[in-house]
């Protein structure tokens, strides 16, 4: 009945990805826009290496893609991960707007349910 | 139009829900505080529910038992955190087994409702539901297709 998304060893990547303060903000800067990571380096008050591994931590838990850029390497967003939590917050809305359309006929009516 | 705008945020994981009644706040209240008033419109109409505590107060405790077309039993709760009437309330809300206990294996969202008095004597309904996870978002959205695909299917059955 569930229909899940990620198997159990990706699931603990992507927590143990996102339980770090600086790697959440660097994953914030990405899906803005893309950015270098000497780009990322200097927003932070840790050596470049630091958040070399930080990105390393981000890609294997596939929130983030690295892509070259002549000499550079440009860090970018998961994009699909957050495209996918904007379809499943379409399908919720529809249940929420099922029960506004509810409580409408509630209030409509408010003591049919006395007699039930 | 009731629904007067839907604000989805998938970097949050929240879903932000407006609506304008015409009734006052005391009676928009009221459906969310009269068991009997919430079991007419918190599940689809093919999953009647049945509201079997109703504990409105901080810390307190609603579950309520949905019955579907097949004698089906779905059972669920709201752990109460903030009640302040008639004009807002938020709280837990979870899955629970056909006995009622809590499932833990099942995300809890947290809803925070507020009520507005309008100019007009009418009512501003926000919801706000924060999902804690994607994962307790597909969790969560795969139920309530679930019951989308179910609601249709009744309305077809009611048909025929």
């Amino acid at each position: 009945m569930v229909v899940c998304c990620l198997e159990a060893g990706h699931a603990d990547r992507v927590f143990q990805a996102l339980a770090d303060a600086t790697r959440r903000d660097i994953l914030a800067r990405v899906l803005r826009a893309d950015v270098t990571v000497s780009g990322l380096a200097r927003h932070y008050p840790v050596s470049f290496a630091a958040i070399q591994k930080h990105v390393a931590v981000l890609e294997r838990a596939e929130l983030v893609t690295k892509e070259r850029r002549g000499r550079e390497r440009l860090v970018r967003g998961n994009a699909e991960a957050i495209r996918r939590a904007r379809r499943l917050l379409d399908e919720l809305e529809v249940v929420w707007r099922d029960r506004v359309d509810r409580i409408e006929a509630v209030l409509a009516d408010p003591d049919r349910g006395a007699d039930r | 139009m009731t629904v007067t705008s839907i604000v989805k945020d998938p970097q949050a994981l929240t879903l932000t829900l407006t609506a304008d009644f015409d009734a006052p706040v005391e009676a928009v209240w009221q459906v969310w505080a009269d068991p009997r008033k919430l079991e007419r419109w918190w599940g689809p109409p093919t999953y009647p529910a049945t509201v079997v505590d109703h504990d409105l107060r901080p810390g307190g405790r609603v579950a309520y038992v949905m019955t579907g077309p097949e004698g089906d039993r779905h059972g669920g709760w709201w752990r109460l955190v903030e009640v302040d009437a008639p004009t807002r309330l938020v709280f837990e809300d979870g899955f629970a087994d056909e006995a009622g206990a809590p499932n833990p294996e099942m995300p809890t969202v947290e809803i925070t409702v507020t009520l507005v008095a309008r100019p007009d004597g009418g009512t501003t309904m926000t919801t706000l539901s924060r999902f804690p996870s994607l994962e307790a978002l597909e969790q969560l959205a795969a139920m309530g297709m679930e019951e989308g695909m179910r609601l249709a299917a009744g309305q077809i059955d009611a048909l025929l």
